[in-house]
């Protein structure tokens, strides 16, 4: 789960992390009060979307006045912000972060990951702050400090000190940077994140060591025992159709495509994205029901599925281990008839009682297709869907 | 005796009293497998499915001999559980539960260095299906019928594909040695490379099919591995070649990161080291009669 750079703000300070003073502003007028608030002749008006390379589409913008204030808050607000995180879609801009402006002496990266190789938490750090760590290893590989962390003990002293020495910066500043980069890790480790990144860390002219930006992630399988961290979900960050089916405890990814998919397992419903293209078809979504789904459970997700308007025909793949097949046939008739579906159909059942599954689906007289194989399914579906599409008057 | 289960293993289940729990237990006993007693802190001294209840593993490990314990666990308190299973003296943890914190994994397997390599306890999973030996027992929640007992190994981050590869090769007359979940997180007990390592070394297995995904460095461990150690034949299906970057694709691990984790690499990396690959999930059985003919 991601949060917006103010809460991370906010959450980093309270592990003594320094940060630029700054407030929160839903409208114009409050931008101008607090910037009035934080006084100084210069500020920086950021808008808080769940995304990085915010500032090359135009969402962060440094402002010398109270009018200019107000016209970059009127134009950021309400827009959608397109980055290359964020999809052709873009994100809504709902509120903003006004900010004193910083004058900066230097610019370092300093992220903390859950590294899979090492299975612990890996610091990576590099001098040549203010791009993206991407940018960084492919055009500075030389510039990257890594360092490992122990969980038995946590992160020590000495490691942030060796990573603030091989920074270069200077031995007044070294306590400091100390700091900061124990602080990132107890976020971390004590708030259960996925990735702690400060990008840029910055020294100021007058000697100081701040956060410019901060982006945490969180372990999603975690937030049962952070409930504090569930409350800065901002659902309007999300595709919605994601949280109409996470909301439903469904495991849903919406993508581009008009073909929607129904699988159990998420190796399998991978699988079948790929069949789906490979067939020449275009996958709407990846959804697994899981295991043990109940009728009711699939007929949820044909209604996770429907709420994208794209979807022009849809995919059942089930292979039945804990799952029974005759469930997922009764789930899938009653779907059918209880949404009223006239959407082409494509069904494949195999494993636990894939015989009492079919004769279901037959008996029903609904108009499903059936495949044995996946690979029939995907070829089926696709077929499918362009006769649908080409029927339709242009 | 194939490998880490048999029908002589000596089961234990942790979080036996579940709903979950009891359910895959009496599967478990159903298809011949030696289950010999399980976990509930505060239901010891009672029975449960004809099975006597333990408070603590270390009281079962002492009273059964249990070898491997099957974790039923939900994910707050897995790894609890398995902490527990590695400190009594268990030799092999399968823990099948979903959503434990990547943290606690961290922790878990930092615990489990304690231990001397040769008591150390191994883990299978977490968010598996479990491990199987076909006619002889298994411990998860595969559906035992699909599996034709025989000489091929299989390992496989993702369950319902595992499934597709061994009922494939039943309909085409292969049988399966020993199948093993390894899961669908980005911190795991066991990588490929060391259930590879086991059916390489284990007699009753003639070669073996992967299973991987995107996500994580383990199949291009795997592929080192092969290259530089394997005899038997390998075959490998890999998921989500469509899968866009830096979305997570249903487990917790399968998520393109870094260089190396998408599905194109890994099948390159992975041909390169002379692994046969599997074009698609439809197309196990033929891949693999055709690698073993």
């Amino acid at each position: 789960m991601d949060i917006h750079e103010y809460q991370a703000k906010e959450l980093l300070k309270r592990f003594g992390v320094a940060v630029p003073r700054g407030g929160i502003a839903y409208s114009p007028e409050q931008a101008v009060y607090r910037s009035n608030e934080l006084s100084g002749d210069k500020w920086v008006v950021k808008a808080q979307i769940h995304s990085g390379a915010r500032g090359k589409a135009g969402g962060v913008r440094i402002c010398s006045s109270e009018e200019e204030v107000a016209e970059a808050a009127q134009w950021m607000l309400g827009r959608k912000l397109v980055t290359h995180q964020t999809g052709p879609q873009g994100k809504l801009v709902g509120r903003l972060y006004i900010e004193e402006a910083t004058n900066i002496a230097q610019e370092i990266y300093l992220g903390f990951v859950l590294d899979r190789k090492e299975e612990r938490v890996v610091v990576v750090a590099s001098a040549q702050g203010g791009m993206e760590i991407e940018e960084i290893s492919s055009n500075e590989p030389d510039s990257i400090i890594r360092s490992v962390v122990d969980p038995a003990v946590g992160m020590q002293a000495f490691q942030a000190r060796e990573i603030a020495f091989q920074l270069g910066l200077d031995a007044a500043l070294i306590p400091q940077a100390t700091k900061t980069i124990i602080g990132c890790y107890r976020a971390m480790s004590e708030l259960d994140a996925n990735m702690v990144e400060v990008n840029p860390l910055v020294v100021t002219t007058s000697g100081e060591i701040v956060a410019l930006d901060a982006k945490l992630s969180f372990d999603e399988n975690a937030l049962f025992r952070r409930p504090d961290i569930s409350e800065l979900r901002d659902k309007s960050q999300e595709d919605q159709r994601e949280t109409y089916a996470s909301d439903r405890g469904l495991s849903y990814i919406g993508l581009e495509g008009k073909i929607g998919c129904i699988v159990n397992g998420a190796g399998l419903a991978m699988a079948t994205l790929d069949m789906i293209k490979m067939a020449g078809g275009e996958p709407a979504n990846f959804l697994d029901v899981g295991g043990g789904a109940s009728p009711e459970r699939v007929l949820m997700s044909f209604k996770a599925v429907l709420n994208d308007k794209n979807v022009e025909a849809i995919l059942v793949n089930i292979f039945a281990g804990i799952n029974r097949c005759d469930w997922i046939a009764e789930g899938v008739v009653r779907a059918v008839k209880e949404l009223n579906l006239k959407l082409p159909l494509v069904v494949r059942l195999a494993g636990t009682n894939v015989e009492e599954g079919r004769q279901l689906l037959a008996d029903s007289g609904l108009n499903i297709t059936t495949a044995d194989t996946l690979t029939d399914a995907a070829s089926k579906v696709v077929a499918a869907w362009k006769e649908a599409s080409q029927k339709e008057p242009v | 005796m194939a490998i880490l289960i048999d029908k002589d293993t000596k089961v234990l289940v942790l979080g036996l009293t579940g709903r979950i729990g009891s359910f895959h237990t009496q599967d478990m006993i159903n298809h011949g497998t030696n289950v010999v007693g399980g976990v509930t802190p505060g239901k010891g001294g009672t029975t449960h499915n004809g099975l006597p209840v333990f408070n603590t593993v270390k009281g079962a490990v002492a009273e059964t001999g249990a070898d491997l314990a099957i974790c039923f666990v939900p994910p707050p308190f897995a790894a609890d559980s398995i902490m527990e299973a590695a400190d009594a003296g268990i030799k092999t943890c399968v823990c099948i539960a979903d959503g434990i914190p990547a943290q606690d994994m961290i922790h878990v397997k930092r615990y489990m260095r304690r231990y001397k390599s040769e008591n150390r306890m191994r883990l299978i999973g977490p968010n598996c299906a479990g491990i199987i030996t076909p006619g002889q027992a298994f411990a998860g929640l595969m559906p035992p019928h699909i599996y034709l007992p025989g000489r091929i190994g299989i390992i496989g981050r993702s369950g319902t594909l595992g499934y597709e590869a061994a009922s494939q090769m039943k309909e085409k007359g292969i049988g399966v040695s020993s199948s093993i979940g390894i899961g669908g997180d980005p911190i795991n007990g066991s990588s490929f490379r060391d259930i590879l390592e086991l059916f390489e070394n284990d007699p009753d297995t003639d070669a073996v099919v992967m299973v991987g995904e995107i996500g994580g460095p383990q199949e291009a461990e795997a592929a080192a591995y092969i290259r530089d150690h394997m005899k038997k034949p390998v075959a490998a299906y890999i998921a989500g070649l469509s899968a866009p970057k830096g979305r997570r694709m249903g487990h917790a691990g399968a998520i393109v990161s870094a260089f190396g984790e998408s599905a194109q690499e890994k099948v390159e990396i992975l041909s390169e080291a002379g692994v046969t690959i599997v074009p698609t999930p439809s197309s196990f059985g033929e891949v693999v009669e055709k690698m073993i003919a």
